[in-house]
């Protein structure tokens, strides 16, 4: 098993070892300041605006079903595994779920429906700018929500790994002042070359260099190059069984568990899935939107699995940037709507309830006459999160124009 | 050989006063000269010629002029501006049309595509669906096909051919893809080895402002003829022709969607037009009618859906013209967006070029930032795009932006109003905003010199430039430009890619692009050669310190922190610098490694 630093502090064994003695990267690690109960959360953003009404089922709206006489999901009772999942006799999960339900039933997972951004676009790049932003409508906000969360609440020695993105670019979520790396692949995290001859040569030239930008990056760099190279990621075993689908969605959630048990800082880690779009034949029971359902379900589940009891101190929320049409459009598939679900799963999480206003699916209740409204702003299910589970108090900077206050929210994180 | 000399300088003097300057000058007198000696400030003051240099060396002011208004030095590059005068360079390079380009342009010829109309490009590389169905058979079969094609063009390549790998990997692109593929690797081309540097790097500017996203829809098939029909032109020109060019453009057309924006009354009008028509014929003819004019009844029959669309309305004035900041209302967009309905195409996959269709056209007055119009048709659009072409906050939000491109990320404000000014005397050109700029003294201030740092494309172009590489089969690199953040024409929002430094210097970042300097410098980029023994010179074969004080000059004109520079002497005592290899006892000298490190360091990053 790596040597982590997590082993020294619960042994108490630092006391006995004097720092001239350690290995330099503890103590580069023990510099950084850590706190192994320090509260976690992970962020998937479904980008192509998922088909929220398909995947947590409103089987008990009679409308539902005459909207989508190909592609709706039939009622639980009919039974068998071509049906929804009954979660609360209203709501069930898409059948290609199944793997959410013994944690949706175990208390764990938590459901949110109805829930999205106020600003009317149906353009994916427009929404998701304004989703991962914060400050939906304003196209002005340089960085997003996440790193402005941690923007609020500062280190002095912040880890390397303190906010990391898996996958090849920084997402508009993470971008910001407040450091944050992207890692396309743990496993090739390193330099090429010689690697004693080209990272020394090149760690040296950052360490010294004058320009502040080059030297505070590169310094980043090499912590998180050496922090890495103590891992192994080559020779990471998921623990308890659990079986990521093999593909990079699964391969970025084992990475995002397996970096936070390394214990290296990691607080605040992202992920997105692509290919949500179907105006095409999305398919109900079997089909696409089932197909990327499958690995969402089985990764989500492998994920919790993996991290067993760590899960206490971590929160994980899924969101796409809009949902889809009440009705299914001319080619068997949906357009463009508004409000979607969203999934929190997490050690602190009020799971087993479907939390939601619903403002229901018939003609008059319908947003524009064609989408599921929103009753409840993405940002209150966030700032529940910050404020309940990671502790951040002060949120006016985090979502800037947003009205703050603690009695909308839907009391699914435990205080 | 020239011995190592190095130029001192401080990229970001953290004060700048006399003491300083002189400390750092009497460390250097004294290691030279028996008496310490305050030097003189550097011999700019002897300048000749109209530009107002006075902070930098001559050799410091043409390697700025080289990174800023062109993609970095070749090989002896700054030797050859030297000696043709920094000034007449500038002037060549301001107008294009004076400079022979034939090299460029028969790398180009190889990129079928890139002559090519839409339309051709449409038929030419169908999509799956619609060229399954025209010959018969289904989706899946189709793309069997394609990949049969693509292994057959796999096969063809010559294994003995030195860029096999690339020729490989290049054979395999079918389909529509390689249209984008191909602007991707001509842009490059175009980067690396045009003699028109500054009309490229206009080009990459301009096509970042008014960004276009190859992924949305049909913009894979319409951006060959943007970039070339809509931008290349009016680099250099007038503000407003450029403006007028992209809102006609079936490219922006699609993407900021105005080709769906219809006035929606129009569709009332089309509905009860169509219905008539039925009434009409349908008796005396049964269900056939003639079609009817002004235009497929298809296309018709789809607009009568559409309402007015904003996109395009708010971003051409967000994004385009004034600027966020400016105080338009959603008033104004959406009299914009009034004005610019009718601006169409038929239909982007089928008949892609652009179109007035007079009956979506919303007719009436409409007020843009006070200003009325009420011309009826195309006119309305036209001059309401000469309106904000002409709007002062335009010729602000563009010299800020041109001056952030080519300055500093916080370009100082007198420049930016010198800059606007110039643009408001001159309606709009372009040519005579980069003049002010460049005879400015803020252009050629300490502070200026490497303050930007290298977007992706830039290093890669700039590095390929440095190391005199000979790159055959682009496509790898371009693939490494990705890597690193920035891959050519994805740029999702209309913002395009931001240029700040911020953006691009982050961990992931700064570890792909030194990755990137010693693949490049090992030659292990596939249809990239790169000779380092003719760069670095004889001596480096077996001499460290030769390999390094060549590559320092080859890539660096010396221009380097001494710090840096001690640095990288100190790294020459690693093993693996000097080795010999198990048939050769002759210790021959790793200077693909020495180049690599030199090509990542810090002053490399930056321009």
């Amino acid at each position: 098993m790596p040597l982590t630093r997590r082993i020294f502090l619960k042994n108490g064994a630092i006391s006995l070892i004097g720092l001239s003695v350690m290995p330099s990267f503890l103590q580069r690690a023990i510099a950084a300041t850590t706190n192994p109960g320090k509260k976690k959360m992970v962020v998937l953003f479904q980008r192509g605006a998922m088909d929220g009404l398909n995947v947590v089922v409103p089987f008990g709206e009679r409308s539902y079903y005459q909207m989508r006489p190909s592609i709706a999901i039939p009622e639980p009772k009919r039974g068998g595994t071509e049906a929804a999942i009954d979660l609360d006799g209203f709501f069930g999960l898409h059948p290609s779920l199944q793997p959410l339900q013994p944690l949706f039933q175990k208390g764990q997972l938590a459901i949110v429906q109805a829930v999205g951004s106020p600003d009317p676009t149906r353009s994916h790049f427009d929404a998701q700018d304004f989703m991962e932003s914060g400050t939906p409508g304003l196209k002005s906000t340089d960085d997003g929500w996440l790193n402005r969360t941690l923007q609020s609440t500062p280190e002095e020695k912040p880890s390397p790994f303190r906010a990391v993105a898996f996958g090849p670019y920084l997402p508009r979520t993470l971008q910001g002042t407040a450091p944050a790396i992207a890692i396309p692949d743990l496993k090739q995290f390193k330099m090429f070359g010689p690697q004693q001859s080209t990272e020394g040569g090149f760690e040296a030239m950052y360490a010294q260099t004058v320009d502040q930008a080059l030297h505070g990056v590169g310094q980043e760099t090499f912590e998180a190059i050496d922090q890495l190279k103590k891992i192994h990621p080559e020779s990471y075993q998921p623990e308890n069984g659990a079986q990521y689908p093999k593909n990079r969605f699964g391969q970025s959630l084992q990475e995002i568990a397996e970096l936070f048990k390394a214990d290296v800082g990691l607080e605040v880690a992202f992920l997105d899935s692509g290919g949500w779009d179907h105006h095409v034949n999305e398919g109900g029971v079997q089909g696409q939107l089932s197909n990327l359902l499958r690995d969402l379900g089985q990764g989500i589940a492998a994920f919790n699995e993996d991290m067993g009891d760590r899960m206490q101190d971590v929160v994980f929320v899924s969101m796409s940037e809009f949902g889809r049409t009440a009705r299914e459009n001319g080619n068997r598939g949906t357009d463009h709507g508004h409000a979607n679900c969203m999934l929190v799963m997490g050690g602190n999480v009020k799971g087993g309830k479907v939390y939601t206003k619903w403002p229901g699916l018939s003609g008059p209740q319908l947003y524009e006459g064609r989408d599921l409204a929103v009753t409840t702003d993405y940002r209150t299910i966030l700032s529940e999160i910050l404020v309940k589970h990671v502790g951040n108090k002060d949120l006016s900077t985090v979502f800037p124009g947003f009205n703050q206050n603690s009695s909308a929210y839907l009391n699914l994180i435990r205080t | 050989m020239k011995s190592a000399t190095v130029k001192k300088i401080n990229p970001k003097p953290k004060r700048k006063n006399a003491a300083c300057h002189a400390a750092a000058a009497i460390l250097l007198a004294a290691a030279l000269l028996p008496f310490p000696q305050v030097q003189a400030t550097p011999p700019a003051k002897s300048w000749k010629g109209k530009l107002p240099i006075t902070e930098l060396t001559e050799d410091q002011a043409i390697l700025h002029a080289l990174n800023r208004l062109a993609y970095g030095p070749t090989p002896g590059q700054i030797e050859q501006v030297r000696k043709m005068g920094l000034e007449k360079w500038i002037d060549q390079q301001l107008k294009p049309d004076s400079i022979d380009d034939s090299a460029l342009e028969a790398r180009l010829a190889r990129y079928p595509t890139l002559a090519m109309s839409s339309d051709k490009l449409v038929e030419k590389f169908p999509q799956a669906n619609e060229a399954a169905k025209k010959e018969g058979i289904t989706k899946e079969e189709y793309q069997e096909k394609q990949k049969e094609k693509a292994r057959e063009a796999v096969a063809k390549v010559d294994p003995q051919n030195p860029n096999a790998a690339a020729e490989e990997q290049l054979a395999k692109v079918v389909g529509p893809q390689r249209i984008v593929v191909e602007l991707s690797m001509a842009k490059l081309d175009r980067a690396i080895y045009s003699n028109r540097q500054l009309e490229a790097v206009m080009e990459d500017f301009w096509f970042n402002h008014f960004n276009v996203f190859a992924g949305k829809n049909q913009d894979r098939w319409l951006l060959t003829a943007y970039t070339r029909d809509t931008i290349r032109p009016h680099t250099l020109g007038k503000f407003q022709d450029l403006l007028i060019a992209t809102a006609k453009s079936p490219a922006m057309l699609v993407y900021l969607d105005n080709w769906l924006s219809a006035d929606p009354l129009a569709s009332k009008q089309m509905q009860a037009e169509l219905a008539a028509r039925r009434r009409r014929f349908e008796g005396v003819f049964g269900p056939s009618m003639p079609p009817p004019p002004g235009g497929a009844i298809q296309a018709g029959k789809k607009k009568q859906d559409r309402g007015l669309n904003e996109n395009y309305g708010r971003e051409v004035m967000e994004l385009h013209t004034l600027g966020v900041d400016a105080g338009y209302t959603q008033a104004d967009v959406i009299a914009m967006a009034k004005c610019m309905t009718g601006w169409t195409v038929h239909a982007p996959r089928k008949d892609p070029d652009f179109f007035f269709d007079d009956r979506i056209h919303t007719y009436g007055k409409k007020l843009v930032l006070g200003h009325t119009f009420n011309y009826g048709g195309m006119k309305d659009g036209e001059e309401a795009l000469k309106m904000l072409a002409s709007n002062p906050n335009t010729a602000k939000f563009i010299s800020t932006k041109l001056a952030r491109h080519f300055v500093s990320d916080n370009p100082p404000p007198a420049l930016v109003d010198r800059m606007a000014q110039t643009f408001q005397s001159s309606n709009g050109e372009i040519r005579a905003v980069l003049k002010t700029m460049i005879y400015s003294p803020e252009f050629w201030s300490k502070e200026t010199y490497r303050a930007k740092v290298k977007q992706p494309f830039e290093l890669a172009a700039s590095t390929a430039r440095a190391l005199g590489a000979e790159v055959d089969i682009t496509l790898p690199l371009a693939q490494w430009v990705g890597r690193m953040g920035e891959p050519l024409f994805q740029a999702q929002p209309p913002t395009g890619y931001s240029d700040k430094s911020e953006t691009w210097v982050n961990t992931g970042a700064l570890l792909n692009r030194l990755n990137f300097a010693l693949s490049l410098s090992s030659n292990k980029v596939p249809g990239t050669k790169t000779d380092l023994v003719a760069l670095l010179g004889p001596e480096a074969e077996t001499d460290p310190h030769k390999a390094l004080a060549g590559a320092l000059t080859a890539f660096l004109d010396n221009q380097i922190a001494e710090q840096t520079q001690q640095t990288l002497e100190a790294r020459l005592e690693d093993p693996q610098i000097l080795q010999a290899a198990l048939d050769d006892p002759v210790k021959h000298v790793n200077e693909s490694l020495i180049a690599g490190l030199v090509l990542g360091a810090p002053e490399f990053q930056r321009r």
